[in-house]
Order: C-alpha cells, then sequence, then structure tokens
C-alpha cells in the first residue's frame, strides 16, 4: 500500500519537474495533467470514490480550458536568460525550501505514522450520521449537514468566478 | 465556432446522452452512493461541453445559452440558500437545520433535505462552470470577427 | 512516513515553480500542483489501515471507516481550485490580448 502510493507520488513528482520545464506549454500543460490523474488513482487507493468521480471530471474540464488557452495565445515558452533576477530567484525559492523543509520535520514529529489514525475527531461524525441525517454516505451527511457553511461558502466561490470570468472576458457590453 | 469531423459527431451524439443521464444519476443518489451534487453537476456540464465541442454554434446562439445558465445558476444558489433559510422558521430554528423526516436508512427519498440541497447545488455547479466555457468561447469568437 | 515526504517533496516542486518561473501559464500550473500535494497529503492524514470508504455497507455490524471530514474538506478544495484555475486563466488570456506576451515582467503597466 505504501509502497504503491510512493510510486505515483514519484510519477507524480516527475510529471510536476518535467511540466515546469517544459519548452512546449501544451506539453507543459499536458504533463500538468499526468499529476492530476495519478492523483485520482492514489484517491481510488485511499478509498476516497467521492474525491475520485470529482477529481477526474474536474481536472478533465481543467485541461480543457487550459488547452483552449494556450492554443488561442502562445504556446511557445520565453527564453530564459540567466541574468542577476533569475539568480535571485532561484537563490529565494531555495532558501524558502530549506526552511519549508526544516518546519515540515519539526510538523511531521507530531502526525501519527501513515495508517494509524486515531479519530478523535470523526468519532462524532463516524457514530451520528446515519442516525442523525439518514444519509448512507457520510461525506455528504458531513458535507450538507454538519458542514453546511463550507459548502454555502463553496457555491458562492464559484458563483462570484463565473461572474469575474464573465466580466473580464466581455469586451462589446450587452444591450 | 466550427464543428468537429462526421465520425466526432455521431460518437458525441451516442455519448453525451449518456453522461448527462449518469450525471443526474449521480446527482440524485448522492446520499447513498459515492458522488453527490458537485461530481453530478461537472459531469453535467462536461457532456455539455463534449455537445458543444464536436457541433460548434454560431456567437449568437452561444450568447443565448450563455443569458441562459447564468440566470440558472443564479436562481439555483438562490434556491440553495432560501432552503437554508428555511431552518429559521421551523423545528429547532438553526440555520442549515434538517427540518424534512429523515425517513428509512438506504431508500431514495431520505435523509430529509440532504437531497434537495445535492439537487440544487448540483444545478449550480453545472450552470457555472457551462458558463465559463461559453464566456471563452465566445471571447475567442468576438476576437476572431 | 516516506508518503509524507514525498508529498511535501511535490510541494516544493510547486514552491520552486512558482517563484522562478516568468510564463503566465507556467505560474498557474504551479499553483494547482501545490493544491494537488496539500489534497493528497489531506487525504493520507485520513486514512486507516483496513478501513473501508465512508458509505455504510448492509450487512457488516462495526466495521472501521477511513475519516470522512478530510475527504469532505478535500472535495470542497477541489471544485475551489477549479474556479480560481479558470480565474486566473481568463485574466492570464485577456493580459496576452493586450500585451502579446506571456511574460510578467514585461507587463508593466499594472504598477502603480
Amino acid at each position: 500500500m505504501e509502497l504503491t502510493l510512493s510510486i505515483l507520488l514519484g510519477f507524480m513528482i516527475i510529471g510536476a519537474l518535467f511540466a515546469i520545464h517544459a519548452k512546449d506549454l501544451l506539453s507543459a500543460v499536458i504533463a500538468a495533467g499526468i499529476v492530476g490523474y495519478s492523483l485520482v488513482i492514489c484517491f481510488l487507493l485511499l478509498k476516497a470514490p467521492d474525491l475520485a468521480i470529482v477529481q477526474i471530471v474536474v481536472e478533465t474540464i481543467t485541461l480543457i480550458i487550459m488547452v483552449a488557452v494556450v492554443l488561442d495565445s502562445t504556446r511557445e515558452e520565453l527564453k530564459v536568460k540567466v541574468d542577476r533576477q533569475q539568480i535571485i530567484n532561484i537563490s529565494l525559492a531555495l532558501i524558502f525550501i530549506v526552511l519549508l523543509a526544516f518546519f515540515f520535520v519539526q510538523a511531521t514529529g507530531k502526525l501519527n505514522p501513515f495508517g494509524e489514525h486515531t479519530l478523535r475527531m470523526a468519532n462524532a461524525y463516524v457514530g451520528e450520521t446515519a442516525s442523525k441525517t439518514g444519509s448512507t454516505n457520510l461525506v455528504t451527511g458531513v458535507l450538507f449537514d454538519f458542514r453546511g457553511y463550507d459548502t454555502l461558502g463553496e457555491a458562492t466561490i464559484l458563483f462570484t468566478a463565473a461572474i469575474g470570468v464573465l466580466s473580464i472576458l466581455r469586451i462589446k457590453g450587452r444591450k | 465556432m466550427k464543428g468537429m469531423s462526421l465520425i466526432v459527431k455521431k460518437v458525441a451524439q451516442l455519448i453525451a446522452g449518456l453522461i448527462f443521464l449518469y450525471g443526474i444519476y449521480i446527482m440524485v443518489h448522492g446520499h447513498l452512493t459515492p458522488g453527490g451534487g458537485f461530481a453530478g453537476g461537472a459531469l453535467i456540464a462536461g457532456s455539455y461541453i463534449l455537445a458543444i465541442l464536436a457541433y460548434g454554434s454560431d456567437t449568437i446562439k452561444l450568447k443565448k445559452e450563455e443569458t441562459g445558465t447564468s440566470l440558472t445558476e443564479s436562481i439555483s444558489i438562490f434556491i440553495a440558500l432560501m432552503l437554508a433559510v428555511a431552518g429559521f422558521f421551523i423545528g429547532t430554528k438553526v440555520f442549515f437545520n434538517n427540518y424534512l423526516p429523515s425517513g428509512k436508512i438506504g431508500e431514495l427519498i431520505s435523509a430529509g433535505v440532504i437531497p434537495l440541497y445535492n439537487i440544487f447545488i448540483g444545478i449550480e455547479v453545472a450552470a457555472a462552470l457551462i458558463t465559463i466555457f461559453l464566456a471563452l468561447i465566445i471571447y475567442k469568437e468576438e476576437i476572431e470577427e | 512516513m516516506i508518503v509524507y515526504i514525498l508529498c511535501f517533496i511535490l510541494f516544493l516542486v510547486g514552491l520552486y515553480g512558482l517563484i522562478t518561473r516568468r510564463n503566465l501559464i507556467k505560474i498557474v500550473i504551479s499553483l494547482s500542483i501545490m493544491e494537488f500535494s496539500i489534497f493528497i497529503l489531506l487525504v493520507l492524514i485520513g486514512y486507516i489501515d483496513g478501513g473501508i470508504a465512508p458509505i455504510i455497507p448492509e450487512n457488516v455490524t462495526n466495521p472501521t471507516y477511513v475519516d470522512p471530514l478530510p475527504q469532505a474538506m478535500v472535495l470542497t478544495a477541489i471544485v475551489i481550485g477549479l474556479a480560481t484555475t479558470a480565474m486566473l486563466m481568463a485574466i492570464a488570456i485577456r493580459l496576452y490580448r493586450k500585451y502579446r506576451t506571456f511574460d510578467i515582467r514585461d507587463i508593466k503597466n499594472l504598477k502603480g
């Protein structure tokens, strides 16, 4: 289990590295698709079918939008000259990476090992969802009943994004 | 925008309806099986996007379609909000109260208001995604004119 | 423990791309890679060995479920990620029409 996940995560890292360094923007977008679709398999292995269904559809739609934008503009990556600004950026990135790695080592010491989650918080949800809401799918029960505010905020964000895209992309006014 | 070749059109004609039905199934059974409003809505949007990409359409029709989808989106999120507000007036008077009877566990009509939330959030997600996609296509068409 | 470390390396790859790249499309891709790493980390923390998916089965008494709470949170986050990506793409294509480039250093009129 842990080995399979490690191999998949290794593929995802290789895909991400290729997506960042690709010379062609179209292949960069498709390499980002590798990361997204590997995530679907990881979700299935981790017993999260809801997430797998949502992720596979959302990833497809994201890829369609990205490919449409890339084909509509340009496919060529910029010529990266190594100048002073670039060196400053790379060293800044390395400093950030070392700093975050330090905090990560501090934080993982407090985490449970993989597969031994203690369910302190979720016992209430697991035990009471069926009797209180009558929903067989615990994720839906949590999403729409115990944590309805989150769902409402999420729907509002999607609504705002649609209105934002409409107002950004409109050239002629509507009469 | 132009449509694609005959083979793509025929395959899209066969598959788009099935995807649409599968989206409705996922949405309605959200409280029983994996899935729910988000997944179902995204699937329905996917079937529309497939049909538009395969068949193509002219800008005026797309603009009418866009007016419809943004209206649907606004109305369905308003209904979902009103379902939540209705909890203030029924039963224990809490926002997001589950005020309908929960019924027998495992049946299609059960779990109180959760199926209703699933359906309206699903319609909202589908309409929002189609609106974003149509906005991109119409922008491309207007640039080319 | 190795899976957590690999997740974190994925996050760092996204962060590296975000800081060093100058192309708007590459920046959006790096942001979505960072999002993916956070999703997988949250779901990994909620996993239990021998647990079943959080859907109540018919004939099994007292099964062990994986934690449904991180899954619900990640479900919300995936759709928000789609919304932000679409919005960033709209901004990127609009900027390309005005400046004819994706280079963020050439887009200077935004400076105050």
